[in-house]
């Protein structure tokens, strides 16, 4: 037990000790937003590496979560009976009842992450009880973030538009500009990350975990042996949505905006490119993925701002091509000379 | 009224880009059950094979050949590792199409170029511009020739043989690599087709191919699987729905509900349209 | 569990480029004793790439000409270029970076406005100065931004009095979906209101939208006098290649573009936009001795087939105006150089501009222009004089309860 928990806590202490002392408030800011990724990453590695469920459309359940999260903080700072500074240029007079109950830091943050799961839960009963499966779930999982970004575009007296939600201020009363206030929010981030990869490390080494395993590899067998492949489908990818929802709840405040861009087809696809980089299989690698793409993206995109895209795609047709393991099947790899990777790669990847 | 009655031309019309953007589809996914994202930039290839070629009739078997050539090479080079594994392919190809794009804006700059329409094209009938007919005249041209292509040629119907049974196909001496080739070379091929048709009504430029994938994909998954008429039909009703939701609201809520329909439909018919009946289970 | 390992040495493979960074550029490296950093930040990638580089050309082609004439303060300008990506979020990190690590006397950058709010609580939070190039929806005044663009009373209601002189009386809105188009129809409407014109109809498409065959047949069967353009970008290939095909004219129904600059017209095809107006402050065909030389200067810089349009031109101002409010603080510490802003007036290609005091926007003259079969833009109109800025529409009565603050 100590054993297998020693590269966690390691991580834990680096991230936890280390990174705050060491990093500058810019790149902890930074390394805040990586996090946060990583938090919904995890959920595709549950979603997508353990079940099999290609979700392309992440995106939604974390815009969900950034939007009720930027709600809440755009009344604080509106105080009773005020306007977000968008409605007020939007000419909205009046505070659209759909806002109201967003003025509660608790009811917000539970709509953050309950929300999206309620969200995935419906459409995971009406899909997977029809066996829609595979790219077919890929493909409408695309279609709803596509469909998300036109309603919340359109809705501008709502929503912000395409600008989002911006000019946040500060959050339970910590201004927000403060470097102390950045570093606690990097720790909330870190601890919460923490937290949630134990819990699905647990979930995935359940029962529940074994079946959601057996559903990837072989759904028809399971029905055979009698249990219900929809349910345990739709409970994973509720656990993922409300994960991705709770990242979404963190970034705002971490990074100071939600806007329709962070949610379309384009950064709900980034975010799988990050777990197969990473290593889908592995719940660790999903995280790692996170980190490691977003850490690239920036510091390339510094240098070179053009060759981002060709990095990118290049990277992935590589790592889909010589790796599809990703970092996690390579270091695997290397420490027992590839025994183990004969056993990972006859694990069905579809 | 007229404006109504105008909607119903209209829809059709609309339905025959998104037939055509996706009859490449119905090849490359439908025969083969492979998502191919870098759809889109073959589209985008057809687009500036003709800005290259510079005369419409001409770039229409110019693109063919360009993007279908593309197909080959991705096909050989990457996909065909790859089969059995869709969602693999899936994030493989999108890659592909990244760099795709970015290879476009280094090629041909990021501004949209301009294919001047041929002059013969100008005037219309009714509220239907000739283009738009050529597009129609194109989708319908492009259904019949695949039809005839998968049904009258001992080639396509090895290609069916293979998409109903690889093994035994294979062992009744059909080369399946070879097949696999071939529908991945017409797929892809018409895909620049359609890039050619759709530089009569469209920007052209590196973002082409990513206003048309999502669209192109829901007809496919709409219509069912390897299923011609199922794509036809499918394009058709979403072409109509379009034309009349946006009629009544605007063209956000009509995309919208392009997408609500499709995913609302697929809980009665979760296989789409038309199934090909198989006993093959997974 | 066991795999979990090597995510140790991972991880401080990971932290390991971090720390270097952090080390490496504890703070930024500080500017030389006789160089001044200022900041580019523009989408050199994505969508908006199109549009933001040829700003940032013109950018560099300022900073590269006041190098040539001594600088600033004796001081050499030295770029530092970031990459918006065409990504808000992207914007307000790497604004972040400039004003915290590089340590910028000033930024340049932005084109969408939801770029410049996503920056703008940066630029306010950390005190920092942020000129943007590009006419905006107005309803808007940070003390730490410049605005060298049009706002709404120096391009859309100009716009609007051109209609009316022409004596278009039904007008039909169209626009892509977000704020610019939607705020900018609010005021079209209130001066319709105000004006005895008729609105017959207001259209918006997602941004990106290519299928305007419905929205073709509707402003067909609505025969207005005019329609009032706010589409951006690619939408307007789509629009004007299928809206010419259905056979409408310039003549007929001419649609007024506030969006479509040289630069846009190659894209959309020359034949499916000629003879159709636009609004702006600049044309490549303004005739100053100022836009003589910026337009000699731009082509030989960057190529003979090189056009420049308003916003790069509100861009190359910008570094302009920045340094000669320099020069006259005698420091780049901000609060000098706000203090020192107001009343600047210099001759720019566009011809004179003056900062405003009230709201840090310029007086700008508008102008009128007729995409000419070239691919250039003739002007036809102009108003005069500089218009004052009015990003609030204060002066406007029809305009109250537009802003409700």
């Amino acid at each position: 037990m100590i054993r297998r928990n020693l590269p966690f806590a390691a991580v834990a202490v680096a991230a936890l000790v280390l990174a705050p002392l060491l990093l500058e408030p810019f790149r902890l800011g930074l390394l805040a937003k990586y996090l946060c990724y990583a938090i919904v990453a995890l959920g595709i590695g549950l979603a997508w590496g353990k079940g099999g469920m290609l979700t392309l459309g992440q995106g939604v359940f974390f815009g969900l979560g950034g939007y009720a999260m930027a709600m809440y903080l755009k009344l604080a700072e509106a105080g009773p009976g005020g306007l977000p500074d968008f409605m007020v240029w939007s000419g909205v007079t009046e505070l659209p009842a759909l806002w109201a109950p967003f003025a509660s830091p608790v009811l917000a943050l539970a709509v953050a992450v309950l929300g999206p799961a309620a969200l995935a839960a419906l459409l995971g009963t009406l899909v997977f009880r029809q066996r829609v499966r595979g790219a077919y779930f890929a493909i409408l999982t695309q279609a709803l973030a596509a469909a998300l970004v036109i309603l919340l575009v359109g809705q501008q007296g709502l929503t912000g538009g395409t600008n989002g939600m911006t000019n946040f201020f500060e959050l339970f009363g910590h201004d927000l500009a403060e470097d102390a206030a950045q570093r606690g929010l990097y720790l909330v981030t870190a601890g919460v990350l923490g937290v949630l990869y134990l819990a699905a490390r647990q979930l995935a080494h359940s029962r529940f975990g074994r079946l959601l395993v057996a559903v990837r590899d072989g759904e028809d067998r399971v029905r055979f042996l009698g249990y219900d492949p929809a349910l345990v489908k739709t409970v994973t990818f509720a656990i993922s949505a409300g994960m991705a929802g709770l990242a979404g709840a963190l970034f705002v405040p971490v990074v100071g905006i939600i806007s329709p861009a962070l949610l379309g087809v384009v950064p709900s696809l980034e975010l799988v490119v990050a777990v197969a980089v990473g290593g889908r299989h592995v719940l660790a690698g999903a995280v790692l993925g996170a980190v490691v793409m977003g850490y690239a993206k920036t510091a390339f995109s510094e240098r070179f701002a053009d060759g981002w895209l060709y990095l990118q795609g290049a990277l992935f047709i590589l790592v889909m091509t010589l790796a599809p393991q990703g970092i996690a099947g390579l270091l695997a790899r290397a420490r027992s000379g590839g025994t183990r990777l004969g056993r990972v790669r006859r694990a069905r990847t579809t | 009224m007229s404006a109504f009655v105008n909607q119903l031309p209209i829809g059709l019309s609309i339905g025959a880009v998104l037939l055509l953007v996706a009859l490449g589809l119905t090849f490359t996914f439908g025969q083969m059950g492979v998502v191919n994202m870098a759809h889109g930039e073959f589209i985008m290839a057809g687009a500036y094979t003709a800005f290259l070629v510079g005369d419409l009739v001409l770039a229409l078997p110019a693109a063919f050949l360009v993007a279908g050539v593309m197909g080959l090479v991705l096909e050989r080079a990457a996909v065909r590792h790859f089969y059995g594994r869709p969602l693999d392919t899936l994030l493989l190809t999108w890659g592909v199409s990244l760099v795709l794009q970015q290879l476009a804006r280094d090629l041909f700059g990021a501004p949209n170029v301009q294919v001047p329409a041929p002059s013969w094209l100008a005037g219309g009938v009714g509220i239907l511009p000739y283009n738009r007919l050529l597009i129609m005249a194109l989708a319908v041209a492009g259904v019949v020739a695949v039809w005839l292509y998968l049904n009258r040629t001992a080639l396509g119907r090895r290609t069916q043989a293979v998409v109903q049974n690889r093994r035994l196909a294979a062992t009744s001496g059909i080369d399946a690599g070879r097949v696999d080739m071939l529908t991945f070379f017409i797929g892809s091929g018409l895909a620049g087709v359609a890039g050619v048709a759709l530089t009569l009504i469209g920007p052209v430029g590196p973002g082409l191919g990513t206003y048309y994938i999502v669209d192109a994909f829901l007809v496919v998954v709409a219509g069912g699987l390897g299923q011609l008429r199922g794509a036809v039909l499918a394009a058709v009703a979403l072409g109509l729905l379009n034309s009349y939701a946006e009629f009544w609201s605007d063209a956000s809520l009509a995309k919208v509900a392009v997408f609500a329909v499709v995913i609302a439909f697929l809980q009665v018919r979760p296989q789409g349209l038309f199934v090909l009946r198989s006993r093959v289970l997974t | 569990m066991r795999i979990s390992r090597p995510i140790v040495s991972a991880a401080l493979l990971l932290s390991l480029p971090w720390s270097l960074a952090a080390c490496g550029s504890g703070g930024g490296p500080a500017a030389a004793p006789d160089e001044i950093k200022v900041g580019l930040l523009h989408s050199l990638s994505g969508t908006m790439a199109i549009s933001e580089v040829t700003v940032r050309d013109a950018e560099l082609l300022a900073i590269d000409e006041i190098n040539k004439a001594g600088g600033v303060l004796g001081k050499k300008l030295v770029p530092v270029v970031e990459d918006g990506a065409s990504d808000w979020p992207t914007f307000a990190e790497k604004a972040t970076k400039l004003i915290r690590r590089d340590k910028v006397a000033t930024v340049f950058g932005g084109w969408t406005s939801a770029s410049r709010k996503a920056m703008l609580p940066v630029f306010e939070r950390y005190k920092a100065l942020l000129w943007y190039p590009v006419q905006y929806e107005g309803l808007e005044s940070s003390p730490y931004i410049f605005y060298t663009g049009a706002t709404t009373n120096q391009q859309i209601i100009p716009g609007l009095d051109y209609l009316k002189e022409q004596g278009k009386k039904k007008i039909f809105l169209v626009g892509s979906d977000y704020v610019f188009p939607r705020t900018a129809n609010k005021i079209i409407k209130a001066y319709a209101a105000a004006n005895g014109m008729q609105v017959l109809g207001e259209e918006y498409t997602p941004l990106g939208h290519t299928e305007y065959s419905t929205l073709v047949n509707k402003l067909v069967q609505a025969r207005p006098d005019a329609v009032f353009n706010t589409l951006n970008g690619d939408s307007n290939v789509a629009f004007f290649k299928q809206l010419k095909s259905a056979g409408a004219s310039a003549a007929t129904m001419p649609v007024l573009s506030i969006s479509i600059a040289e630069e846009e017209v190659t894209g959309i095809g020359v034949d499916n936009i000629a003879g159709q107006p636009v609004a702006w402050n600049y044309y490549q065909t303004t005739d100053t001795p100022a836009n003589q030389a910026f337009v000699k200067a731009y082509k030989a810089r960057y190529g003979a087939g090189k056009v420049t349009s308003d916003p790069m031109e509100a861009g190359y101002n910008a570094v302009y105006l920045w340094a000669e409010a320099v020069r006259k603080a005698g420091t780049t510490e901000v609060e000098a150089v706000r203090k020192a802003a107001p009343g600047i007036s210099l001759d720019r290609p566009e011809g004179r501009v003056t900062i405003d005091g009230d709201n840090q926007h310029l007086y700008k003259t508008a102008r009128i222009g007729i995409v000419q079969p070239d691919g250039l833009i003739k002007q036809v109109w102009d108003s005069g004089e500089p218009i004052k800025p009015d990003p609030y529409l204060k002066g406007y009565p029809w305009a109250a309860g537009l802003a409700a603050s």
